[in-house]
């Protein structure tokens, strides 16, 4: 699993921000995760927490949005919520469609001082 | 001080810089190149012997063999003629990424070369969260799988161009339904070009041939990003 890989990158972004922002301590990471992102939020906090033991960021807690699939028809172009992972329209049935949403892997915001 | 402070960074950015550097690099030298991923075992390797096997001498190829232990597939690809060959080790991680790549191009000599396979790690989840700056993902699943694989892993469907059915000379052996599957990746992804094919008999190999032939050639003519 990639998890822990994904956990190290957040990880990096925060050192970053900590570091611009000149913030001493950060107790959140907001992050946008889609369903379709192919990142499991179980895994990715156990791995966030697993890396940041004996880091500055160890008391930070990530705080994930799960964002749902949803996507845009190309025929008659109305957007619509993909259930169950069937992509076609519901409105005309047409699978020609593109994704508007759900593959986000985003750190959306910081808490912290 | 509990005031959310905006970030809005993608949490994969430097990848995706990375993969746009590839795909720039790439694209500058005309050379077709596609993300081979399955789940382990279902013929990537197999595939890239029949395909240097038969292609060599009209299509200048280059292969990235990645794995996490072993350069057993680069040996093989050696073994089948493949002349520009690298494997990636990756030691660990169960994916390749856009650095493993990039480090691994700088070693690969890709004058004149047509075309760029990258094998990916077996996994058929990790892979899909990183560009690796190919034009395509092919995706291939074998008939002793589940017929129902494409539901279970619809990002990796979802990202793919296409998609080989491998091990036809099985059908029959088991469950695994031609039409199911075909119907369930379409359900995922409407797009999806298939070749239903067995690597140790030859079945269905001339379709693959015919389309790499009709990529290059895509490629050569418009330079651009093909589909």
């Amino acid at each position: 699993m990639h998890e822990l890989h994904i956990a190290t990158e957040i990880i990096t972004i925060v050192q970053e921000e900590m570091a611009t922002r000149r913030l001493s301590e950060v107790k959140a990471v907001g992050i946008r995760l889609g369903v379709l992102s192919g990142v499991d939020p179980e895994a990715l906090t156990f791995g966030f927490e697993a890396a940041t033991i004996d880091t500055p960021q160890s008391g930070a807690k990530l705080i994930i949005e799960r964002i749902p699939v949803q996507g845009r028809c190309r025929s008659c172009k109305k957007d619509f919520q993909v259930e169950e992972f069937i992509f076609m329209c519901p409105h005309c049935c047409s699978t020609d469609m593109e994704i508007t949403q759900g593959e986000e892997l985003d750190v959306a915001y910081l808490v912290g001082e | 001080m509990n005031d959310k402070i905006p970030i809005e960074k993608k949490v994969l950015s430097e990848n995706d810089r990375l993969a746009a550097e590839i795909r720039d690099r790439l694209t500058k030298k005309l050379i077709v190149s596609l993300n081979l991923v399955s789940s382990p075992g279902s013929g990537k390797t197999s595939l890239l012997e029949r395909t240097l096997e038969t292609l060599n001498s009209r299509l200048n190829m280059a292969l990235i063999a990645g794995d996490v232990q072993t350069e057993n597939d680069a040996m093989r690809l050696i073994r089948a003629g493949g002349k520009i060959v690298r494997p990636l080790i990756t030691g660990g991680a169960c994916h390749l990424d856009a650095k493993m790549v990039t480090r691994t191009l700088d070693e690969l000599d890709l004058t004149d070369v047509d075309i760029l396979f990258i094998e990916n790690v077996g996994n058929l989840v990790c892979p899909s969260s990183y560009d690796l700056g190919e034009d395509m993902k092919v995706v291939l699943i074998s008939t002793t799988e589940g017929d129902d694989k494409p539901l279970k892993y619809p990002a990796m469907f979802r990202r793919s161009s296409a998609l080989i059915i491998n091990k036809i000379d099985l059908l029959g052996l088991s469950d695994f339904d031609l039409d199911r599957v075909k119907k369930n990746a379409w359900s995922i992804n409407a797009g999806l070009k298939t070749f239903e094919i067995s690597c140790r008999t030859g079945a269905g190999l001339e379709a693959w041939y015919n389309w790499l032939t009709h990529l290059v050639a895509q490629k050569k003519e418009t330079g651009a990003k093909i589909r």
